[in-house]
């Protein structure tokens, strides 16, 4: 994904379902360059809660050895983009844990290509989206692993909850192998709240606001699990949630 | 106390309860046993307000209150329990974590002070101890990973915490060895079997009542109840069959 000099179009791929209008006034977007020293160990944490418009684009590089921990919410932004590129060199390890929250007529994408270069790298991809309303939450996802990267393990887990049948959730899950000795999963899935377990938390007194928001608390917790800042992120995206119900 | 008066209801158009009637007083534990397909799953779901089953007819009311107006947690409110027959998993949910909102949010409905967390640990240890649960258990995942045992008594649990006025069990005592047999009975005894409060004990099989003695025993056949006795009508089903007894 090069940093692109004119304003994309629904013919490329990976603004397919973006808010081309809403793009148009913050473009271009600067990429924000991040390396981390090989042997090095990382954490990241974005969160767009602000209700104007953002399109962010990481490119980070993970050199041999090191390992690079990005945590995800995104939820406040009429039209909220959080592209990311990661690089990973020869035994690097790259965890994604993910969240959307959209809700009104928002936009919310997040869109990755992790490049396995060299052999032996390890990649997590967490991603947990909760749209509600005429809210679009999109998730692309690529996995690029490159000749002689041998001993790649990727996975990728992608999950969407729709509030209302309103909401839209757009998922790409996409792997590219050019090598032999490769583990890579990935898995994706778009749902409702289980009625059943609604209903049984229901029937023990819970107001459905609140026997909703357990569930959905659940089912987003898994993306921040293991985080540096994991208290502080479930928070924000609990009192997200809860203004979303 | 649960008054249930000419009940009809449908599951997806189909008729199921077809004029149920059923009265259960204060200090009462009634059973209701019936064969498959008689709808004694249908009578519980109804009285808990489980979408999808539809009343047609009738009312049921718990001291007054008119239960089908109602929605699930203001039945819950209102001191309904509703002991699944099959235990839901909820992944990411703790019991502890949902029945501190529950009996928070049923107290609030009352108009009654929130428990803090220590009370409401320290009344959580006391019923899982009653039910000889280790309280570990309880701060697992709703019903996540538990055997069909370990579901039934987690369901008596949370009756203790939540503490009813009245219960609806609906087949407790499916998947329960011997000994956890005894154990649900005798709790159920502890919690229940007390004046004010009732319970409806739905099942297919006479060996609950063992540990559970019924003041009444109905038999449950095509949607209506179709025999009234004491608990040793439980013995004369056992022995004969539904089908000689409802005849």
């Amino acid at each position: 994904m090069n940093q692109l000099a004119t304003l994309p179009t629904r013919k490329d791929e990976d603004f397919r379902y973006s808010d081309l209008d809403a793009l148009a006034g913050v473009w271009p977007v600067a990429r924000e360059e991040i390396v981390v020293a090989a042997g090095a160990s990382e954490a990241m944490q974005v969160c767009e809660l602000g209700d104007g418009n953002v399109a962010r684009h990481l490119a980070v590089n993970v050199e041999p050895g090191a390992s690079f921990d990005l945590r995800l919410l995104n939820a406040g932004p009429a039209f909220g983009r959080i592209a990311v590129d990661v690089t990973l060199k020869q035994g690097a390890q790259f965890t994604l844990g993910a969240a959307q929250l959209g809700a009104g007529s928002q936009t919310l994408e997040i869109v990755t290509e992790v490049t396995h270069a060299g052999p032996d790298a390890t990649s997590r991809q967490m991603v947990r989206s909760v749209l509600a309303g005429h809210a679009t939450g999109t998730y692309l996802g690529r996995i690029v692993v490159a000749r002689g990267a041998d001993g790649t393990d990727a996975d990728l887990s992608v999950r969407a909850m729709l509030l209302e049948r309103t909401a839209t959730a757009n998922a790409r899950p996409e792997l590219e192998i050019f090598a032999d000795d490769v583990k890579a999963a990935h898995g994706c899935a778009v749902g409702e709240l289980d009625a059943a377990g609604l209903f049984y938390l229901q029937s023990r007194g819970l107001p459905p606001p609140i026997a909703k928001r357990l569930m959905l608390q659940a089912f987003i917790a898994e993306a921040f699990t293991g985080a540096p800042d994991e208290e502080a992120m479930s928070e924000a995206a609990l009192a997200r949630l809860e203004a979303l119900l | 106390m649960l008054k249930i008066n000419n009940l009809h209801a449908t599951v997806g158009d189909k008729p199921i309860l077809k004029g149920l009637s059923l009265t259960v007083n204060a200090g009462e534990i009634h059973a209701v046993m019936g064969p498959n397909g008689a709808g004694k799953s249908t009578l519980s779901y109804v009285l808990g307000g489980r979408p999808g089953y539809e009343v047609t007819g009738g009312s049921a009311t718990l001291d007054g209150r008119d239960l089908l107006a109602l929605e699930p947690h203001e039945r819950a409110a209102t001191g309904l329990f509703l002991g699944f027959q099959y235990p839901v998993e909820i992944p990411g949910v703790s019991f502890v974590q949902f029945l501190r909102e529950a009996a928070n949010a049923q107290r609030a409905g009352r108009g009654e002070e929130p428990l803090s967390g220590g009370e409401f640990l320290k009344l959580a240890r006391a019923q899982a101890g009653l039910l000889k649960m280790d309280m570990e258990m309880l701060k697992r995942p709703v019903n996540v990973g538990f055997s069909g045992g370990e579901k039934k008594r987690a369901e008596m649990v949370q009756m203790g915490i939540l503490d009813p006025k009245f219960a609806v069990l609906d087949e407790t005592d499916s998947g329960l060895d011997i000994d956890a047999l005894r154990v649900v009975g005798e709790g159920i005894n502890a919690i229940m079997r007390q004046p004010g409060k009732g319970v409806l004990l739905i099942t297919h099989y006479q060996r609950l009542l063992d540990y559970v003695t019924p003041d009444f025993v109905h038999v449950l056949a095509d949607g209506r109840i179709v025999k009234t006795g004491g608990p040793e009508l439980a013995h004369v089903l056992e022995e004969q069959g539904y089908e000689a007894v409802a005849a």
